[in-house]
């Protein structure tokens, strides 16, 4: 794996021995790494530790404050006897299904609306303001006029997750889009390239990249828009989980839901991650190599 | 101030009457291009340009810095449109990007997302050939200019000389009666350049381009070209032209050696070396003030 071993793999001259010096810098390299890993080690145990100890001595009320040891059992008493209010699985499902349906929706008005108004100086002119307005409205206020309007169902959910998302699709998306390089565009319009290949062989390509980075950031808020829109009521999800384990003061409960979450998030990342490296295959190179 | 765009229609030019067909395969008469400044004033980057290029002419334009290279060639291209004068191309006048023309831009303008033979085969595909036959003269292009092999890859895989390569198979698919480079190989290492001067001349020479080739060293204007036109320092325009009488099929580090070629050079620098300074000076005094 090493770009050491395939420079001599290249090199005409059979594999010579590593000098004493390179041999010394291959040795402080690899402890470098051990040390690096054994710091992240740490770090966690330190933090996660503390607070079971301080749980446990009683410098830190685990009534309020909950324990890890708790919370690793309450994750483990959902996940095999159910939640009080139903099966763990449900939950997670109807807040997965909230959050990306909510994505689905945000990314799709997000990128067809910010390239479009990439693309067309007058409608950029025209409702760039209210577009601006629109974002500076804090979304979980949105969220109470949602419930109320849909109801408690999943719409409200999807709705408010969708307000989120829109926003960061779209301005990265309209970035992208006048962020493309003129040469390219130039160098199509020579080639013969007319105003539908333009946008769709040369402006949605180029503005890819931006749009593909934004998606990162907004499943993440497509999550927070199920899981605060499930907050402020609903029936199911984790969301509706956090505020019945805060209804009875039951700290390890959201905790667990929090954990859940981060599981969720985590595992969702690497998924879009992964489409990434499907949907823009000439990038591969420089993101691997900076792995 | 008069709006430079409308009054070209309607004034009949005699000069503008006497480009037709059969004439030049480019041709300028008397062109001006200025642009607003961010301050309101205007800054005329060409004025007062008028010259032809025959039909497999290969003519160099040399000049210092800030002299209205570029811009002649995006006039010429249809990127720009002149504020006054008309340059014409095939005998048309020039109004937008035209066909018959191809580009080679100064930084690399090849399609980052695409593979090289996706890239070479775009031309085609958007003057609408079929993919089968685009891929196939592709493949074609993608041979003649040494990069056999490498179709799969993506120009981020490529070295810049490379990238350089698939640039120029990319426009001379097109088979323009125009081929217009903005200090193409400036970016290249000296060995490479080289290398790609004389793959250029030998590509040109197998078809009947007219080629405008804009570069600020004056070695490879005379190595290259059948004329080289010295443009003054801004507001820029036309100094000189010279004829280089060098015999061709030409080998671009052998002709150096040449004693005509250092004849031309020391004639030629002469004059460039005036305006260069004159260009130095000014932006002297631009940073004093």
């Amino acid at each position: 794996m090493s770009g050491l071993s395939n420079k001599s793999g290249l090199s005409p001259r059979p594999v010579e021995a590593l000098t004493a010096e390179e041999q010394a810098a291959e040795v402080a390299d690899r402890r470098r790494a051990r040390l690096e890993r054994f710091w992240q080690g740490a770090i966690f145990v330190f933090i996660v530790g503390g607070w079971e100890i301080s749980a446990r001595t009683g410098v830190a009320d685990p009534f309020f404050f909950g324990q890890p040891s708790g919370v690793i059992a309450t994750i483990w008493r959902w996940s095999t006897r159910g939640t009080p209010q139903g099966p763990l699985w449900q939950h997670v499902v109807v807040t997965l299904e909230e959050a990306v349906l909510a994505f689905c929706i945000g990314v799709v008005i997000g990128v067809v609306a910010g390239f479009a108004l990439g693309r067309n100086r007058m409608l950029a002119a025209a409702f760039g303001p209210y577009i601006r307005m629109g974002n500076a409205i804090p979304r979980v206020i949105l969220g109470s006029i949602f419930v109320i309007w849909l109801g408690l169902d999943m719409a409200s959910k999807v709705a408010l997750g969708v307000t989120l998302v829109f926003f960061i699709v779209f301005f990265n998306a309209f970035q992208g889009v006048r962020e493309v390089d003129p040469n390219l565009v130039n160098n199509a319009r020579l080639l013969g390239a007319g105003p539908r290949q333009l946008s769709f062989d040369v402006m949605l390509p180029a503005a890819l990249g931006w749009i593909i980075s934004s998606l990162h950031t907004s499943f993440g808020f497509a999550l927070v828009g199920a899981v605060v829109g499930e907050f402020l009521g609903a029936t199911h999800g984790l969301g509706y989980l956090v505020a019945s384990a805060q209804g009875a003061f039951n700290a390890n409960g959201v905790f667990a839901a929090m954990a859940i979450l981060s599981v969720v998030a985590l595992i969702a990342d690497f998924l879009v991650t992964r489409l990434e490296r499907r949907l823009t295959p000439w990038r591969q190179t420089a993101t691997r190599s900076s792995l | 101030m008069p709006n430079p765009g409308r009054g070209r229609a309607e004034i009949p030019n005699p000069a503008v009457a006497a480009v037709g067909q059969g004439g030049p395969t480019i041709a300028l008469r008397d062109v001006m291009k200025r642009f607003r400044t961010s301050r309101g004033d205007f800054y005329v980057a060409v004025h007062s340009l008028t010259f032809d290029v025959a039909g497999g002419e290969f003519c160099a334009i040399v000049g210092p810095t800030g002299s209205g290279k570029s811009t002649t060639l995006n006039l010429i291209a249809g990127l720009d449109t002149p504020s006054r004068g008309q340059a014409f191309v095939l005998g048309q006048p020039v109004t937008g990007p035209n066909a018959g023309v191809g580009y080679m831009f100064q930084t690399d303008a090849v399609f980052p997302w695409k593979n090289v033979l996706a890239n070479v085969a775009t031309g085609p595909l958007y003057r609408g050939a079929g993919r089968e036959e685009a891929v196939r003269r592709a493949r074609e292009w993608i041979g003649r200019v040494g990069l056999a092999g490498f179709g799969d890859r993506y120009p981020s895989q490529l070295s810049g000389g490379m990238r350089k390569r698939v640039a120029l198979a990319q426009t001379l698919i097109n088979e323009p009666a125009v081929l217009l480079m903005d200090e193409p190989f400036a970016s290249l290492d000296v060995q490479t350049r080289t290398m790609m001067e004389n793959e250029l001349l030998e590509l040109w020479s197998g078809t009947s381009a007219s080629v405008v080739f804009v570069t600020h060293d004056l070695e490879e204007a005379i190595a290259l070209a059948d004329r080289v036109l010295v443009f003054t320092a801004a507001p820029a325009t036309l100094k000189r032209s010279y004829e280089i009488d060098l015999p061709r099929p030409r080998n671009v580090t052998e002709v150096r050696f040449d004693p005509r070629f250092t004849q031309l050079y020391e004639h030629i620098w002469q004059d460039l070396r005036d305006e260069a300074v004159i260009a130095y000076e000014r932006s002297l005094q631009q940073v004093r003030s």
